[in-house]
């Protein structure tokens, strides 16, 4: 390995199938079909074998399932949080981008 | 090793119920949640909750750490006494599903790694995926670039404990980044388990924050300091923009604060429309600090009129 400097070309455009998804996140196809049934994914696709995940479902997927391991609550209590967070998201960039510009100078 | 007061990193009484415990819990679990909280040492303080948890709910694992007393300092050199957890039986279970734990070595040294279950490592199967954030400055997400990564993998040594090996990686950043966008290296995670493939390896981007410029998703804004002549009068100025310098023109009657677009001109973000970038206004008054910019404002207060609180009734 010493010495041997290989440069890795990273994957951006990725999309996973269901039975892909589901292994990255170490859980059963259900759990994902249930994330899906609450909007928290939105695979793209005719049907369910043809379901195409985007790269930002997989951040979305794991930190539903961690919200809902870590904190006990339910998929829709956690759909709910991921998009509150998001919103949260959203406002705290505009803030920062608007302080920026106020305060700057 | 430190010992680690469990009841002080919770925040309740040696004599809490079991009850109180869990609702302890839950509330700072909410607050700190790494995925919630944006706070820096979210992570750590979540972990050390979780820790402290896994003990003060489980009733065995809690009689036990008491029995060490209650004379140890959080942060005083600690070591197992001989013998101590003679007469408890631990019968393990409890968390499971997604996260493995790793825990403290003073956890690890009372309750074992994984706090008393040994996880099995399937006959064959696909490594795990590993997941990481790396920050990207603007310019590198711009341009693409080549970067030089050193990430800490932990990892259990040959005795079993925990440590954390530095790995160095290069990996090609690729054009239009934003943040939020996770790149995947496939086959670069975890090793396979007896000859199955190796997991993958998932980058979670930030972007830098840039002295220049602020951004937000592909769209990057500037602030444009203009003089009130250009503002009044109208010019062409140079705008720098992250593929060079381009020309802008400020039509007359310029205000502060206005935004000029320059369509295309943000982060390409590839198979969608580039970002854009904009130009917010300011106008910077010239300081009255020689004798000719005094005359200067002098005459302006003399031949005008203008009154900017008029509508306050002034």
């Amino acid at each position: 390995m010493a010495g041997e400097q290989k440069t890795y070309q990273p994957d951006i455009e990725y999309s996973f199938s269901l039975t892909e998804i589901s292994r990255c996140c170490g859980v059963k196809t259900d759990e994902i079909l249930v994330l899906v049934a609450e909007g928290v994914l939105s695979p793209r696709g005719p049907s369910q074998h043809e379901w195409k995940f985007g790269s930002g479902d997989l951040g979305r997927a794991l930190s539903a399932l961690r919200l809902e391991h870590d904190l006990g609550i339910n998929p829709a209590g956690a759909a709910l949080a991921i998009d509150l967070l998001d919103e949260m998201q959203q406002l705290r960039e505009r803030v920062r981008l608007l302080e920026s510009m106020v305060f700057q100078r | 090793m430190d010992y680690k007061d469990y009841y002080a990193v919770m925040g309740v009484a040696r004599d809490a119920t079991q009850d109180e415990i869990k609702r302890v819990y839950r509330k700072l679990a909410r607050k700190f949640h790494p995925d919630v909280s944006k706070a820096a040492d979210a992570e750590a303080r979540f972990k050390e909750l979780g820790e402290a948890y896994e003990v003060l709910k489980d009733p065995e694992k809690r009689a036990a750490y008491d029995q060490l007393g209650r004379n140890w300092q959080a942060g005083q050199d600690f070591r197992p006494p001989p013998d101590w957890d003679a007469g408890f039986e631990f019968s393990g279970g409890g968390q499971g599903g997604a996260g493995q734990r790793d825990f403290s070595d003073f956890f690890e040294s009372l309750f074992g790694r994984g706090g008393g279950f040994a996880r099995a490592a399937p006959a064959r199967g696909r490594g795990e995926d590993h997941h990481s954030k790396i920050d990207v400055s603007l310019e590198d997400a711009f341009n693409g670039a080549t970067l030089n990564l050193q990430l800490r993998v932990p990892e259990y040594d040959a005795h079993g404990h925990l440590t954390e090996k530095l790995r160095k990686l290069q990996v090609k950043i690729p054009r239009g980044v934003i943040s939020g966008k996770r790149i995947r290296l496939a086959g670069q995670g975890g090793a396979g388990y007896n000859g199955g493939p190796a997991g993958d390896l998932f980058l979670e981007v930030w972007l830098k924050s840039d002295a220049r410029y602020q951004v937000e998703g592909k769209d990057v804004f500037l602030n444009l300091p203009i003089t009130p002549w250009e503002a009044a009068l109208g010019a062409k100025v140079k705008v720098p923009t992250l593929g060079g310098t381009v020309d802008l023109n400020i039509a007359a009657g310029a205000r502060s604060g206005q935004k000029l677009r320059l369509k295309g001109r943000g982060l390409p973000v590839p198979g969608e429309a580039p970002g854009d970038q904009y130009a917010v206004l300011q106008i910077i008054t010239p300081p009255a600090d020689s004798d000719e910019m005094k005359a200067l404002y002098e005459k302006m207060a003399l031949e005008t009129s203008f009154n900017p609180r008029l509508h306050l009734g002034g």
